[in-house]
């Protein structure tokens, strides 16, 4: 040590193939980079445009593109957070089954069952969602729409169909289960077991071991994979646009055949017939929906990251 | 059975830890007089009432009768927190099972819809002059194929380039930069990715109108490269330092380590990561729609004109139906059926390599 200079490392030769090698992989990188700033670049200017468009250009009666987009904005966080509603419950409780009720052995077998719901095809989901989920919610709905009359949510008059904003929510609350699962079981498996063995020598029974222990440590974790969900079911397109005969409207009732749609959707529908200034019309809406999408998995992300340096686990 | 439970209650004993205990059998023997018990009221009432047994009906309020039960007996014999516990353990059950429904209901319902169709015809002919009855996919399934393999081709070098400069090369800023976009990327909802494409494309070519299938596999590169790159800097990582430490006390240069070394060892677990990244693009519908467009007749070029591909082809067939409704069912169910066993072929096909092909760990 002593007899080496202070400041003479020995530095590997840079041959060619290093060079051209190092430098692909950087290019690759910054690729990403570009790739997601063009996404935005482009959208940006394909959808200036539509500032312009007229009430000729524009369906629904709007007069000007934030009318005509707000009551889609609308149907699409509306959508996507009932689909919230019911999916985080759902996927807490199948988390939970696997990291700490269901026998060891299983649960890695349980795991591989709740992906398979990921592969899916979404096309897929929407026939489904036509051809079994609706009829066999609707009797449902004019039960709760009998039952609880005085209810805003279930004003009636109930679709005969049973293709309401509900049925789509349930379908996306279907799609975005295997995520939220599969990240919160994660965290519910870095739980430090420690923590776990102390509640229960206190005399814990499992559930407040769950409640003391292991919620509180995850709960940055369920936060963020609840909006990597809300961002999936924020962009989900074909279960919207097959289930749902959309119109625009802003309505919180669940259960009428008048509903919402959603800016995936309502995309989707339209863009084979667009043309014109109604396609920038629909870059709009795309771009707006970008947006929403990314601030959702940037604070998303951001949160997990932020959790990532004082957690103990890795 | 409840009546056995009050008679151990009956022991009332003030130190919690040695309290009474339900036997093992009470939740299992609980849950089936409980469904059994709403299954009988439920036939009786579909007797009285000549409707159908409501299944799902019973099964519900057994489900809740249970609940309520295990509660009551639990809280009578063992206290109230461990009746919670009681509660909360089929609470948690009953959402895997919940989970377990849909994902049944689709295979089930796929292959009983998709099988009347799933003929030679459909894997034959394309719709071209089709009306009604007949015809198939062909036109769907080749430009599905087409696509895929251009995104993959598309994908897989840059994805794999972009991991190796996570794991090997990348510091600093830029490193932690591409990491944190390549995450917010897998999030980028797959219409804007089309519409991107869209964009794209029509203000290079001029073309307002403009559809074609390279441009559905751009759109489709845009989804698949975060997933590339996520599964591959996950194997690279998992690639022991001692290896690469030996090749350089050899005197190998940096590259030839990663290109001899790295990427032969870690090579089974890139591939099904690249596997999968294709299961999740293959299925989806929305990019296509916008770029690939529809037609009837079989396009394998990839650079003119309008590419049907098979999630298109279903959604086409279901929203447009013609005066035959049943054939453009039949023919959309099929290739639902078709799309989901391609999808299932390409998981398994994974697994397989996941498991078979990687190098094994320690000794």
């Amino acid at each position: 040590m002593s007899s080496a200079p202070a400041d003479s490392r020995i530095k590997a030769p840079q041959r060619p193939g290093d060079r051209i090698f190092s430098t692909s992989t950087v290019v690759a990188g910054s690729l990403i980079l570009v790739v997601l700033a063009a996404v935005a670049i482009f959208l940006v200017v394909q959808s200036l445009p539509a500032l312009g468009a007229g009430k000729a250009d524009l369906k629904g009666g709007a007069n000007n593109f934030f009318e005509y987009v707000a009551p889609i904005i609308f149907g699409t966080v509306w959508a996507a957070a009932i689909a919230l509603v019911i999916a985080v419950p759902i996927s807490l409780g199948i988390a939970l089954f696997i990291s700490h009720y269901a026998p060891r052995r299983l649960a890695r077998a349980l795991g591989y069952i709740i992906d398979l719901l990921a592969a899916v095809p979404s096309v897929v989901f929407g026939l489904w969602g036509i051809t079994v989920l609706a009829p066999a919610v609707q009797p449902i709905y004019s039960g709760l729409a009998d039952l609880m009359p005085w209810f805003p949510l279930f004003a009636g008059p109930v679709s005969g169909t049973g293709r309401t904003v509900l049925t789509v929510a349930i379908v996306l609350a279907v799609m975005i289960l295997p995520i939220i699962t599969a990240l919160s079981r994660e965290i519910f498996l870095q739980t430090p077991v420690l923590h776990e063995e102390a509640a229960l020598a206190l005399g814990a029974t499992r559930w407040e071991m769950i409640r003391i222990a292991v919620l509180p440590f995850g709960r940055p974790g369920i936060v963020s994979a609840a909006m990597l969900g809300l961002g999936r079911a924020l962009g989900e397109t074909m279960v919207v646009a097959m289930v749902l005969s959309p119109s625009f409207v802003i309505s919180f009732a669940l259960l009428q055949s008048q509903n919402p749609t959603t800016a995936a959707a309502n995309i989707a529908l339209n863009f084979p017939e667009a043309h014109d200034v109604g396609i920038n019309v629909l870059i709009g809406t795309g771009l707006v929906l970008f947006i929403i999408t990314l601030a959702v998995n940037m604070l998303a992300r951001w949160i997990v990251d932020r959790r990532k340096e004082f957690s103990g686990a890795n | 059975m409840s009546v056995l439970a009050e008679s151990n209650g009956a022991m009332t004993i003030e130190n919690p830890l040695t309290a009474a205990h339900l036997p093992r059998y009470t939740p299992w023997a609980t849950l089936l007089l409980a469904l059994l018990v709403s299954g009988v009221g439920f036939g009786i009432l579909a007797a009285s009432a000549g409707a159908t047994f409501n299944i799902a009906g019973a099964v519900v309020v057994g489900l809740i009768v249970y609940l309520l039960v295990i509660w009551l007996i639990s809280r009578r014999v063992e206290g109230s927190r461990r009746a919670i516990d009681r509660v909360m353990t089929a609470l948690v059950a009953t959402a895997f099972i919940i989970a377990l429904l849909p994902l049944i209901s689709v295979a089930f319902t796929t292959i009983v819809n998709g099988l009347p169709r799933f003929d030679l015809k459909f894997f034959s002919s394309s719709m071209r002059n089709v009306v009604g009855a007949g015809g198939g996919a062909i036109h769907a399934i080749d430009g599905t194929l087409l696509i895929t393999l251009a995104a993959t081709i598309i994908s897989v070098p840059i994805g794999l380039l972009t991991a190796i400069y996570l794991v090997e090369y990348g510091k600093g800023p830029l490193k932690r930069g591409i990491t944190f976009l390549v995450d917010v990327m897998t999030g980028i909802p797959s219409i804007v990715a089309g519409l991107f494409a869209f964009a794209l494309f029509s203000l290079i070519t001029g073309n307002a109108g403009i559809r074609f299938g390279i441009g559905a596999a751009v759109a489709l590169s845009v989804l698949m490269i975060p997933v590339v790159v996520r599964s591959s800097e996950e194997m690279l990582k998992l690639v022991p330092n001692e290896l690469r430490e030996a090749s350089y006390a050899l005197g190998v240069p940096k590259w030839l380590t990663i290109v001899k070394v790295v990427l032969p060892t870690s090579v089974a677990g890139i591939v099904t990561g690249v596997m999968l990244a294709i299961a999740r693009v293959i299925g989806e519908t929305a990019p296509l729609l916008i770029i690939a467009g529809f037609t009837t007749s079989v396009n394998t070029n990839l650079f003119q004109d309008r590419m049907m591909t098979l999630p298109v082809f279903v959604f086409d067939q279901y929203m447009n139906q013609g005066r035959d409704v049943q054939a453009y069912i039949d023919r959309a169910w099929a290739g639902a059926l078709t799309l989901i066993l391609i999808v299932a072929l390409l998981n398994i096909v994974a697994r397989v390599i996941a498991k078979y092909f990687s190098p094994k760990t320690g000794r």
